[in-house]
């Protein structure tokens, strides 16, 4: 069987800069990819192209093992795509947003008030559902529009960010539905720029510069992290990693809620971190030896 | 004005559109100096209550002051001691970097004479120098933001009010975003700033966390996360929001 | 507060430099108008296909049939037809009108000396017209013959302003009038809105900008390329449809700004009520174009309007403008005849302008 996305050697450049570099991807069935990238990395040219909105420069991206540019009635009829700030009817109510895409889909009646009720349980509007989608608060629209694309229940999904401004609450609960629908066999093709987001993807790709630096499973990318890493726990992280960027290179500091980490790439160990801190008087309540994380990850190779 | 040791003071302050109650009777203050996390689930009121504190929209009722100003009476002065970002981006898509530091100069009543010096500062503070030419619809987003945010604080506000300044933003330039943040607060400014990355709520002063209208919890991150046995602000979040869920 | 202003109007003409999509439409449109309209809405005509039954045939009449086929109004389409066959030529739309010669034409005899103009009267402003036309004919035919002989017709129309009467002279103003009006108040409605629908308003309303300065802002540029676009409407009315221009252009250009102003005033009105830019533009042509074409008298005159009507025509900016611009386009009228027309359009724009500005809200509700 074809699978459902198959993006080989994809260029695409707009006047002088080239957005995307021989990006190659793959989705299988049932999975979900996510593609993480800084902004301006080329995700949403990539998402573009894979939907039949972009005609690449050069290489080519397949769905159901059809070439996209040259069938891209088969593609929009089969994919579900939700562009980056999809917005909505801002005259309709939230329902009828709901129905209007329903009925779009044609979807019957009776399954669309079922799938409404799937959709409420994540989303939360359903005591909003009289009100206008133009009087929603900033992430109950994005969400709206996230549960009018998820009306109909295409095989491929293709989500560009969609979880901006949504609340944590309803962004687990989001996901969780993203994983439901992958265990049906849907195929979730998704942009983030929430790396917890990134770590329940099945495999993410890095890309940054218009190129992939990394591809794989959360666990495998990590178990790459390249150097040793340590986590300084203190009470104003800030304060701590503006006085260490005058002692250490800035590019071995990252900063976290939690602390400072410190990308240790001159193998120098714990104990001259130690020193340093000493030295540097810094008052932390513990330095340990820490795991990295996708967002360590990311800030290292994007450094 | 001087005086004044909150930034902000809110005391049950409501706000309704037709029946519905968007802001319930929350009652809160920020010291001067304090990085305040807004936090809350969505439309949970916290872009309304901001919206009220600006002037943007009145109240319905109880009171509120901005830098010891009266919410009610004396919006006009308040205007000139706070700096807003809204959470839509708002500034001209079709002006350059440049344009439109010097149209929001402009209008703050920034001297002619001084607003390249200015806003030149601006631009190198906010690591945006080499793009002062540019249009700011070609801006990637978290440029974009740094960019919001020079508009805001140009006539040098004592408050910021940042309404979720990162959202959408990649890590790397939610850091840097941050680190101007805090410069700002080293200087002395007060920042009330909402956010839904709860990691961002760590580098808070105090957070509160609103729920349907209502101030749900409120307080020092570190004492939140003992008082909810929790590792991190996240699961405080997620305790916060569905405890008080009906 | 001068620096402030200046901020805001060259914001504004930013926008209007980098958007030259929208440029080039606000320059191209009204002429596109213009054109569309003034030949369309012309009322006057030419060729009339016209029957002659001359039934003297002496040199004399056959002089007044050459005069009539000759003239750009009538084209010959038939003659020499039985009274009968009049009404079946009109049924079949063969000619419009039917002129019969009497057989004592030219002849000293008091008996019969009436031509007989028998018109299809179903389009009766076309039947007026044709009555006209054969009128200013014969008059200069009998100017020739003066004194000669006794006259086939008595009376002799003198026509002033317009001795071709041109309907383009009478129109052409109406349709500028008509044009800047409409262009003005779209142009400052949008401004306004599509800020709010950008959501850029809600980061102007935090600054302690007053609503005076942003309008006066808004107004000023909007002023200056209304002015300009109102200028080319007006020149390419002069050179392409003939309009004269017996009065002062100094005067002209004064009215035409506070015309202007008004109709930028209306649409900052209508922008501080409305929240999306498809909502200001349909708001802007149904409160400026219709009453402006249909009340102003444009096209009917206001006297013979209902008086509820004709009071009505007195607040719709246009009435006055169109009084104004017939005056010193076509009649050379001075200031001292247009006074009162000149006051009415001045205090219209005040009071416009200052309702707008109170209207003006500096919150988001
Ligand atoms: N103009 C309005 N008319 C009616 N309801 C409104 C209006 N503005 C806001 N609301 C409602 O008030 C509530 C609070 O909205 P608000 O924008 O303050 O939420 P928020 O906390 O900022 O949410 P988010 O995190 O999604 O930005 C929402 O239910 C919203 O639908
Ligand atoms: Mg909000």
């Amino acid at each position: 069987m074809d699978r459902p996305i198959e993006i080989k050697a994809l260029s695409k450049s707009y006047g002088d800069t080239l957005a995307v570099d021989r990006v190659s991807i793959t989705v299988d069935k049932g999975e979900i990819y996510g593609l993480i990238g800084p902004d301006g990395a080329g995700k949403t040219t990539v998402i573009r192209t894979l939907v039949s909105l972009l005609v690449p420069d050069s290489g080519e991206a397949l769905f159901m093992g059809r070439t996209v540019s040259a069938y891209p009635g088969f593609v929009r009829s089969h994919i579900g795509y939700m562009p980056q700030r999809f917005s909505l009817y801002r005259d309709l109510s939230v329902e009828e947003n709901l129905h209007f895409f329903g009925d779009l889909f044609q979807i019957p009646r009776d399954r669309q008030r079922r799938r409404m009720d799937e959709l409420y349980a994540f989303s939360r509007l359903q005591p909003f559902r009289t009100r206008l989608a133009g009087a929603l608060s900033g992430g109950m629209k994005q969400k709206l529009a996230l549960s009018c694309m998820l009306m109909h229940q295409p095989e491929v999904i293709v989500l560009d960010e969609p979880t901006f401004g949504v609340d944590p609450v309803s962004r687990s609960e989001f996901w969780g539905m993203l994983a439901a629908l992958s265990r049906d066999g849907t195929s979730v093709f998704v942009s983030t720029a929430y790396m917890d987001e990134a770590d329940l993807c099945h495999r993410i790709g890095l890309i940054h510069h218009g190129r992939i630096l990394a591809q794989g499973t959360p666990d495998g990318l990590i178990a790459g992290f390249p150097w040793p890493l340590y986590r300084i726990d203190c009470e104003n992280p800030h304060h701590v990693y503006t006085i260490l960027s005058s002692t250490l290179p800035p590019d071995q500091l990252q900063l976290f809620g939690s602390g400072v980490y410190v990308v240790d790439r001159g193998k120098n160990g714990l104990r001259s971190l130690q020193r340093t801190l000493r030295t540097a008087k810094i008052a932390c309540r513990g330095i340990s030896s820490a795991d990295a994380t996708l967002e360590n990850l990311f800030l290292e190779l994007i450094r | 004005m001087t005086g004044e040791e909150n930034a902000v003071t809110a005391v049950d302050l409501s706000r309704r559109f037709g029946q519905f109650t968007a802001v319930d009777r929350v009652t809160f203050s920020v010291p001067r100096g304090e990085v305040f996390g807004f936090l809350g689930a969505n439309g949970a009121g916290k872009t309304t209550t901001i919206r009220m504190l600006c002037g943007l929209l009145r109240p319905s009722s109880g009171s509120a002051s901005v830098s010891g100003l009266d919410v009610y009476t004396r919006f006009e002065e308040i205007k000139t001691t706070i700096g807003y970002m809204s959470q839509q981006f708002s500034l001209y898509d079709d002006l350059t970097v440049e344009e439109n530091l010097h149209f929001y100069g402009g209008i703050y009543g920034v001297g002619r004479t001084r607003l390249p010096a200015v806003t030149g500062a601006l631009l190198d503070q906010m690591t945006l120098g080499g793009q002062r030419r540019r249009l700011t619809r070609d801006l990637p987003l978290g440029w974009k933001q740094r960019l919001a945010l020079a508009a805001a604080i140009i006539h040098d506000p004592g408050i910021v009010f940042l309404d979720e300044p990162t959202s959408g933003v990649d890590p790397a330039s939610r850091r840097e975003f941050w680190l101007l943040i805090h410069q700002l607060a080293a200087r002395g400014k007060t920042i009330f700033v909402t956010t839904h990355y709860m990691d961002e709520a760590e580098y808070c002063h105090r957070v509160s966390i609103m729920k349907e209208g209502r101030i749900a919890e409120i307080g020092n991150p570190s004492r939140l996360k003992e008082k909810y046995r929790a590792g991190t602000m996240q699961q405080v979040f997620i305790n916060v929001v569905k405890r008080e869920q009906s | 507060m001068k620096k402030v202003l200046w901020s805001i109007i060259s914001k504004e003409f930013i926008h209007i430099r980098r958007d030259k999509q929208t440029l080039a439409i606000v320059i191209l449109w009204p002429l596109l108008m213009l054109f569309l309209y003034g030949y369309a809405i012309t009322l006057e005509m030419k060729e009339i296909p016209t029957i002659i039954t001359d039934l003297a045939h002496n040199p004399l009449s056959r002089e007044y049939v050459d005069d009539i086929a000759s003239s750009r109004f009538f084209r010959v389409t038939g003659r020499d037809i039985a009274e009968s066959e009049i009404e079946p030529v009109f049924r079949h739309r063969r000619a419009r009108c039917v002129i019969v010669i009497p057989p004592s034409f030219g002849k000293d005899d008091p008996g019969n000396r009436i031509i007989q103009l028998i018109i299809d009267a179903s389009d009766p402003n076309a039947a007026n017209y044709i009555h006209t036309y054969l009128g200013t004919i014969t008059a200069s035919f009998n100017r020739r013959h003066s004194g000669g002989m006794r006259l086939p017709f008595r009376f002799e129309p003198r026509l002033l302003y317009n001795p071709d009467l041109k309907s383009s002279f009478f129109f052409v103003p109406g349709l500028v009038a008509v044009i800047i009006m409409l262009f003005s108040a779209l142009l400052s409605s949008i401004a306004i809105v599509r800020e709010k629908e950008m959501g850029t308003l809600e980061q102007i309303l935090v600054s302690p900008l007053t609503p005076m300065q942003l309008v006066i802002g808004k107004l000023v540029p909007y002023l200056l390329l209304s002015l300009a676009d109102s200028i080319l409407v007006l020149i390419v009315a002069h050179v392409c449809f003939t309009v004269p221009m017996h009065g002062s252009g100094i005067l002209l250009l004064a009215t035409l700004i506070i015309y202007v102003v008004s109709g930028l005033s209306f649409g900052l009105l209508i922008s501080t009520v409305t929240r999306s830019q498809q909502i200001a533009m349909m708001a802007t042509m149904v409160i400026t174009v219709l009453p402006s074409f249909l009340l102003s008298g444009f096209i009917f005159p206001v006297r013979s309007m209902p008086l509820l009507f004709q009071g009505i025509s007195q607040i719709i900016p246009a009435t006055h403008f169109l009084i104004i611009i017939r005056g010193i386009m076509l009649k050379g009228a001075g200031l001292a005849e247009l006074m009162p027309q000149l006051g009415a359009l001045t205090l219209f724009s005040l009071v416009l302008i200052s309702v707008s500005i109170r209207k003006f809200h500096t919150t988001l509700e």
